[in-house]
C-alpha cells in the first residue's frame, strides 16, 4: 500500500502553544488584550491595536461568518494536493469586527460557500495530542466531506 | 520627503525562459553586467548593490565578488517579496542622494522556474524559515491547507467580487491586455493571441483563479544602475529621472493578513497614492503609462483603483473597454507584465518603464512617454511604487 503524507501538525511556538492546548480540549481560545480588550489572531508578542503587551487567552465561541473563500483545485503540497477540491476561508468571528481567522470549510459543497454564511467550530482530532480547529455551515450534519 | 538628482542610467537583462541551465549567481552577475554595458559604465565602477528575494536571489557579496566589486560602499540584501520592488529603488536613490554611493545596481535573480517555485513544497519550509513572517503564523496555515500564494492572494479577490461584483471577465480583460502588449516584447515568453474562451478553458488553481489569473513563474535576472543626474548625463543613455517613490508597510500583519486593518478588497496603494503624487508634482493625469503589479491578475484592479485612476469597483470595466491598451487612456503593463513577460519579481517592471521613458520600446512604445508610475505589491497591505520621469 502507498503510503501517503499525512496531516500537517502545528509546530507551537511559545506564543501559541495555549491556542493548541486549547484545541486539545475542544476549546477556541484567542490572545485578548488586557489594555483595550480587543481579541486578536494570530498570536503576537502585542496588541496590533494599541501596543499593549499585556494580554491573556480567552474562549471564545467559536461562531462567525464567511469574509472571503477560496476553493482550493491544484496544489503541489505533498499532503493538501490529495485532498483537492477543498474550501479555506476567512472566518470573522462573532466577537469583534476585522477578528478574522483562516480556516477549513468542512462539510460543505464548494458551490454552496456564499459570503456571510454563518460557520462554527469544529475539532479534528488528528492524533493523540493534536486537535485542528475546523470550520462547518452552523447547524450542518457532520460526515460529508469537506 | 523629495529625492533631488538620482537617475536611472542603464538596463540589463538575461533572456527569460523557464530553464536557465544557469546558477542563480550567474544571472546576476550577467544581468548587472548587461545593466552596466547599457550605460557605458565600467561595471567595476559599481560600488552599491541592492537585491531582494526569498532566499533565491543571489545576494550582493557573492555577486561582489563575481564582478571583482573590490569595496562595496552600499549594499543592502533584502528578505522580502516583490512589494519591495520599486523601494529598492528608491533606496538605491537615497544612497546616492546622500554620497553613500556612486553607481548603485538593483537587481534580482531566480531560478523561479526551474529552481525554487512559489507554492511548491520548498516554498512552505522557506515561508517557515525566513522569518519574514511571524514563526507564530505559518503553523495555522499548513494545517488548514493555505499553502500557496494563489490562494492567499484569491481570497483578496473575492473580497473584491463580494463588494464591487467583479467576476472573472475582469480577470480575463488583464490576462489578455498583458498578452497583447506581450506579443510586441521580444523579451516575453507568452505572445500567443488569448482570447476569453481560452481563459476560461484554463485550469482552476484556487478558484477564483485559473492558470492564466497567475504570473509566469520564471528563470532570469535584470538589473538598473542608479547613479545621480549629474553622473548620468556623462553616460551613454538618455537619463530616466527619478521623481518619486513611496512604501507602504504597515506592519506585516501576516500572510492572510488576518490582522487587517481595513477592507481586504483595498490595498497599500490607497496609503501612498496621495503624497506620491505630491511629490513628483505631477497629477494622475500626467501618467502616460502604468506598470503595476501583477503576480495575479486581481492585484492590477485593485492597484489601479487604490491609485486612484478610477473609482473604486471600476477596474474591470477599465480593462473590458480597452482603455489600459496601448493607444487607450493608461496603457497598463506594456511588457507583457509578469502575466506574459515573466516573473523577475516585480523589478522588470522597472527596467520596462526605463525602456518606455527612453522612447527605446519599438512596438510598443507609448507615444510621448514623459511619465511613467511602477508600483509593487500583490494586493494588500504593504507595497511599494515610483513615478519615473523621461529626461
Ligand atoms: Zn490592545
Amino acid at each position: 500500500m502507498e503510503m501517503l503524507p499525512g496531516q500537517p501538525l502545528p509546530v507551537p511556538t511559545v506564543l501559541t502553544q495555549p491556542f493548541w492546548d486549547g484545541c486539545r480540549e475542544h476549546r477556541l481560545s484567542l490572545q485578548r488584550c488586557l489594555g483595550c480588550r480587543r481579541f486578536r489572531f494570530y498570536p503576537t508578542a502585542a496588541c496590533p491595536h494599541c501596543a499593549s503587551p499585556d494580554s491573556r487567552w480567552e474562549e471564545v465561541s467559536g461562531q462567525g461568518t464567511v469574509y472571503s473563500w477560496i476553493v482550493a483545485r491544484k496544489t503541489y503540497d505533498p499532503y493538501w494536493r490529495n485532498r483537492v477540491p477543498y474550501v479555506c476561508a476567512i472566518v470573522e468571528l462573532r466577537e469583534q469586527e476585522g477578528l478574522f481567522m483562516p480556516g477549513l470549510l468542512v462539510d460543505v459543497d464548494p458551490s454552496e460557500v456564499r459570503a456571510e454564511m454563518p460557520v462554527e467550530v469544529v475539532f479534528e482530532d488528528v492524533s493523540e495530542t493534536v486537535s485542528l480547529p475546523r470550520w462547518r455551515p452552523r447547524g450542518a450534519a457532520a460526515g460529508r466531506s469537506g | 520627503m523629495a529625492i533631488d538628482g538620482a537617475s536611472i542610467a542603464g538596463v540589463g537583462w538575461t533572456r527569460y525562459s523557464r530553464n536557465s541551465g544557469a546558477s542563480v549567481e550567474e544571472l546576476a552577475v550577467e544581468a548587472v553586467r548587461a545593466a552596466a554595458d547599457d550605460a557605458g559604465l565600467d561595471v567595476q565602477e559599481i560600488d552599491g548593490l541592492v537585491t531582494y528575494g526569498l532566499c533565491d536571489t543571489a545576494y550582493s557579496g557573492v555577486v561582489g565578488t563575481s564582478l571583482g566589486l573590490g569595496e562595496l560602499n552600499y549594499f543592502s540584501d533584502h528578505t522580502a517579496g516583490g512589494n519591495v520592488a520599486c523601494a529598492v529603488v528608491t533606496e538605491a536613490a537615497m544612497a546616492v542622494a546622500t554620497g553613500r554611493a556612486k553607481h548603485v545596481a538593483v537587481y534580482r535573480a531566480l531560478n523561479g522556474a526551474s529552481g525554487i517555485r512559489y507554492g511548491g513544497g520548498a516554498w512552505s519550509q522557506m515561508m517557515a524559515t525566513t522569518s519574514l513572517f511571524s514563526d507564530a503564523e505559518p503553523q495555522f496555515l499548513d494545517t488548514c491547507g493555505l499553502t500557496m500564494p494563489a490562494q492567499h492572494f484569491a481570497m483578496l479577490a473575492r473580497r473584491h467580487m463580494i463588494k464591487y461584483g467583479t467576476d472573472h471577465r475582469d480577470f480575463a480583460a488583464v490576462a489578455m491586455t498583458c498578452r497583447n502588449h506581450a506579443a510586441l516584447n521580444e523579451r516575453a515568453q507568452m505572445r500567443e493571441p488569448l482570447t476569453l474562451d481560452r481563459y476560461e478553458a484554463s485550469p482552476w488553481i484556487a478558484d477564483p483563479f485559473r492558470v492564466l489569473d497567475c504570473c509566469l513563474q520564471t528563470d532570469g535576472a535584470c538589473a538598473l544602475i542608479v547613479t545621480s543626474d549629474e553622473r548620468a548625463r556623462d553616460l551613454r543613455k538618455p537619463p530616466v529621472r527619478f521623481r518619486a517613490g513611496a512604501s507602504s508597510g504597515h506592519a506585516a500583519r501576516g500572510v492572510m493578513w488576518t490582522n487587517f486593518a481595513e477592507d481586504h478588497s483595498t490595498c497599500y496603494a490607497a496609503r501612498i497614492a496621495d503624497r506620491l503624487f505630491a511629490e513628483a508634482g505631477i497629477g494622475r493625469e500626467d501618467v502616460d503609462f502604468a506598470e503595476l503589479y501583477d503576480c495575479f491578475t486581481y492585484s492590477v484592479l485593485v492597484q489601479l483603483e487604490d491609485f486612484g485612476f478610477v473609482p473604486k469597483g471600476e477596474a474591470g470595466a477599465f480593462f473590458r473597454d480597452g482603455q489600459a491598451a496601448l493607444g487607450g487612456r493608461l496603457p497598463v503593463n506594456t511588457h507583457g507584465g509578469l502575466l506574459s513577460e515573466g516573473y523577475i519579481h516585480g523589478l522588470n517592471s522597472v527596467t520596462e518603464a526605463v525602456i518606455q521613458l527612453r522612447g527605446e520600446a519599438g512596438a510598443r512604445q507609448v507615444e510621448g512617454a514623459g511619465f511613467g508610475l511602477v508600483c509593487a505589491g500583490g494586493a494588500a497591505n504593504s507595497g511599494s511604487a515610483l513615478i519615473l520621469g523621461a529626461a
